[in-house]
């Protein structure tokens, strides 16, 4: 690696300002080629806003990106594709209805006379997926093949168009094992070509088995550029967390005899699915806060949506005080009393039409069924009732939820599933976007309603918040449970120590 | 070799077509006779040339409710032209494709730019248009020329009783133009790409409004030629004529195999499609006991079978897709 060190891109000062957010600030990133160089951070850390700039999806605001020196200005995909700069999405961006040979060529067939001619065509795209290996039928639909392969159709597209830059966005999030094996082992050989190739992952594991050099961002800053073998995995998992390794005192977690056996027992025995979970089992019981920490794409969010039904499990049964529940879909797991607040409350959780009132009434109403109304005046009552003990900033039950700004989208989402009433409320990222303010409101209405004798999952990348409210944490790694912590071991340190290990 | 399975819903719609007319021939002797074949194209070349357009349109993922009123219109058109104006009959011809084609790129703008659901633009298009042929003719007109009787005595005997008329050969001509623009030319290639995932196909680089606005302009050319030949084989023009045939076409063309949420299909599909609507409406025809409407009560189970087949047959990927996103 030594000799090659020439920059075939590099990134200068580079700032993105959305209205009210910095979303990058004054980031240097060099690409030398020949190397695959990891690109790292928690959500919000500005990765994705750096690949955009760089591939001219935003427009920068400050700072230069070079490539071969020369300073460049991609105003879409398209450009930095000409410029050879490619990108492989995490969801394949090709069209599964059409065949492979088709995606390959797409826009580039070979013409006769200003025909199509699929002779030559699809020799050219079995060319191109020999360079990678790859020995497929080329005239079925790319959707016939799995993931993996709609992958390296993917690269294969991307590699063809001469490209200098190989930017992978998060490529191997829904490849098992051995397809992320192949995967290395074309990045390694495209990187023997001399190729610059930019990694995004969540696995850290993988970025020990396949980098050269490591960039750490975190909130829209450079954390820094480092040799990925001379930095120490729990080294990296403190500079993306940027977390001061000080003790939080914590408050909650010390007589464990309180709550046992006071509320429901929800056990999760086994809990999982090929390639999304490994088997998962975990006990809360009524009255207990539960803490789920872990790095972005460890199975947070997944445990989650298993337990809601919202994603279906292979394997694995969830029991509440031992019987069995049925986990078909969201609608039964919350008639049996689950609840779940999602992490994109844009897009899983609230109805962004709908007034304050109707979104507070939902979950309340579907576990009635819909042929049993709530009457105008009760939901108005409960909504009113909701909005004052949750301090939500509306100025009447009726505005659309939309218009309220996120720490109160939240609490209106955590209404939703309160006046249901629920046994078990599962809160993913609850303070993720929300104000300082709003935070504490909403970590303090969290332990009012465990002692209220609900059994709280509460997953969570601030590790702070988990340290300050957790009975007990479970730290999920690489799709798996690996540590369960209980009382005073309940740590910063334990858990990051956890995740590293 | 395992059959690709792009070619399975045209393989059901040739199963279907050969039960059909085995049925046909099996039940009533005169049904094997050229005679039946012949008039098949003729009598449905109109619905199958509108198809053809159709195809294009349900391939990229859009709709086109407005061909039917088309095709009265620009019969209505071409009247006024030829009796109004005396115009040669092919003069008004060309003004009329002209005129209908216009109207399509027309729509396939405000479709493509300002990123309105086609239904809606082609629901304007189609009351647009129909009232638009009370405004020239309130009445039926005879079209009367010298031109419009050859084109209709026009005939290339086949061995048996049958023939080829000037509006089947027109019409299979366009058949053919259509499967080599979809399968030869790379806009027939990026109509597939944007019926399969418009997003992608945006970030492969393909020019998906320009695509979309000449998806129009073709159905809009091919439902004015439709017009054309259906005014020629009635040999007048009513303001009220091809109503609801832009429902026909589409069930022609799903019945062709073509997935009516764009992506998959053959223009040929759409023309067995359209014979086996002309054969199920012979078929009645040839029994005498059965309502015609029983057309309808097959061509709607029919319908049924092919959506149900087509979502068995893309389930697989599509289903890895939502998976994956």
């Amino acid at each position: 690696m030594s000799e090659k060190t020439q920059s075939v891109l590099s990134v200068r000062g580079a700032g993105k300002f959305f209205p009210g957010v910095k979303a990058l600030q004054d980031v240097d990133f060099d690409l030398r080629s020949g190397e695959i160089h990891a690109l790292l951070g928690e959500n919000g850390a500005g990765k994705s806003t750096l690949i955009k700039v760089i591939t001219g999806v935003h427009p920068r605001d400050a700072g230069t990106v070079l490539l071969d020196g020369q300073e460049i200005h991609p105003n879409h995909p398209g450009d930095a594709q000409a410029l050879g700069i490619s990108t492989v999405y995490q969801e394949v961006n090709l069209v599964p209805t059409l065949s492979v040979a088709e995606n390959l060529m797409l826009e580039r067939q070979t013409l006769k006379f200003g025909f199509i001619s699929w002779k030559k065509t699809e020799s050219d795209a079995k060319a191109a997926l020999e360079t990678l290996g790859l020995d497929i039928d080329v005239n079925r639909p790319l959707g016939s093949y799995s993931v993996a392969i709609q992958q390296l159709v993917a690269i294969a597209r991307a590699v063809a168009l001469d490209a200098r830059v190989l930017i992978l966005d998060e490529p191997t999030a829904s490849l098992d094992a051995e397809e992320i094996r192949t995967l290395f082992r074309i990045m390694g050989e495209l990187r023997a070509k001399g190729l610059g190739i930019v990694f995004v992952t969540h696995f850290l594991d993988q970025v020990y088995a396949i980098t050269d050099r490591i960039t750490v961002l975190r909130n829209g800053r450079l954390v820094g550029t480092f040799v990925t073998k001379e930095l120490a995995q729990i080294d990296l998992i403190n500079h993306m967390l940027g977390r001061e390794l000080a003790e939080v005192s914590s408050h909650r977690h010390q007589d464990e005899s309180n709550f046992t056996g006071k509320g429901r027992q929800i056990q999760i025995k086994n809990l999982g699915k090929k390639r999304v979970l490994e088997p998962v089992t975990l006990d809360l019981s009524g009255g207990e806060i539960v803490g789920l920490a872990g790095l972005l794409g460890s199975g947070r969010t997944e445990l989650s949506e298993l337990i809601f039904g919202a994603k279906k499990a292979d394997s694995g049964l969830v029991f509440l005080d031992g019987e069995p529940v049925m986990l078909r879909s969201p609608r039964h797991a919350i008639r049996s009393g689950f609840g779940l607040c999602p992490e994109d409350r844009k897009q899983d959780g609230i109805v962004a039409e709908l007034s304050v009132r109707e979104n507070i009434m939902l979950a309340l109403q579907g576990r009635r069924g819909w042929l049993r109304p709530i009457a105008r005046a009760e939901q108005q009552k409960t909504a009113d009732e909701m909005i004052k003990a949750l301090g939500i900033a509306t100025p009447d039950s009726e505005k659309p939820v939309g218009q309220l700004s996120g720490g109160n989208q939240q609490k209106v989402i955590l209404a939703r599933w309160l006046v249901s009433k629920p046994i078990f409320l599962i809160l993913d990222e609850p303070t993720r976007g929300i104000d300082v303010g709003a935070h504490a409101d909403i970590i303090k209405l969290i332990k009012e309603l465990c002692d209220g004798g609900l059994a709280l999952l509460v997953a969570s990348s601030e590790l702070e918040e988990i340290v300050a409210f957790a009975d007990r944490v479970a730290v999920m790694r690489d799709r798996q449970k690996v540590s369960e912590l209980t009382g005073a071991e309940i740590t910063q340190d334990r858990i990051i120590e956890a995740i590293a290990r | 070799m395992k059959i690709n399975e792009r070619y399975y819903p045209l393989l059901a719609t040739l199963a279907v077509l050969a039960l059909l007319y085995g049925y046909g021939i099996a039940e009533h002797r005169a049904f094997s006779d050229t005679y039946v074949l012949g008039a098949l194209l003729t009598d449905n070349a109109f619905l199958i040339i509108t198809a053809v357009g159709m195809t294009f349109v349900i391939l990229s993922g859009g709709i086109d409710l407005s061909v039917g009123s088309m095709i009265a219109f620009v019969g209505v058109l071409m009247a006024e032209l030829v009796t109004g104006f005396g115009m040669h009959p092919l003069v008004a011809v060309v003004i009329s494709i002209a005129v209908g084609t216009l109207f399509g790129a027309f729509m396939g703008v405000i479709i493509a730019k300002f990123d309105i659901q086609p239904f809606i633009i082609t629901l304007a298009g189609m009351f647009f248009l129909r009232g638009m042929c009370f405004l020239i003719n309130l009445d039926s007109v005879p079209i009367d020329h010298p031109f419009v009787a050859d084109f209709s005595g026009f005939k290339i005997p086949l061995p048996g009783r049958g023939w080829i008329s000037a509006a089947a050969l027109l019409m299979l001509i366009t058949v053919i133009a259509g499967v080599v623009i979809a399968h030869y030319t790379r806009f027939g290639r990026n109509v597939y790409a944007i019926g399969g995932d418009r997003q992608s196909a945006e970030l492969l680089g393909i020019p998906v409004q320009g695509t979309i606005i000449r998806v129009y302009t073709l159905s809009g050319f091919f439902s004015a030629l439709a017009g054309v030949v259906f005014a020629f084989y009635t040999a007048s023009a009513y303001p009220l004529a091809a109503v609801g045939v832009e429902l026909d076409a589409i069930a022609a063309v799903v019945i062709g195999g073509t997935l009516l949420t764009g992506g998959m299909g053959f223009v040929v599909g759409t023309f067995f499609g359209g014979i086996i609507m002309g054969v199920i409406q012979t078929l009645i025809a040839f029994d005498g006991s059965l309502n015609s409407w029983w057309t309808k009560i097959m061509i709607g189970a029919l319908l049924f079978g092919f959506i149900v087949l087509q979502r068995l047959i893309t389930r697989s990927f599509s289903g890895m897709r939502a998976g994956a996103g």
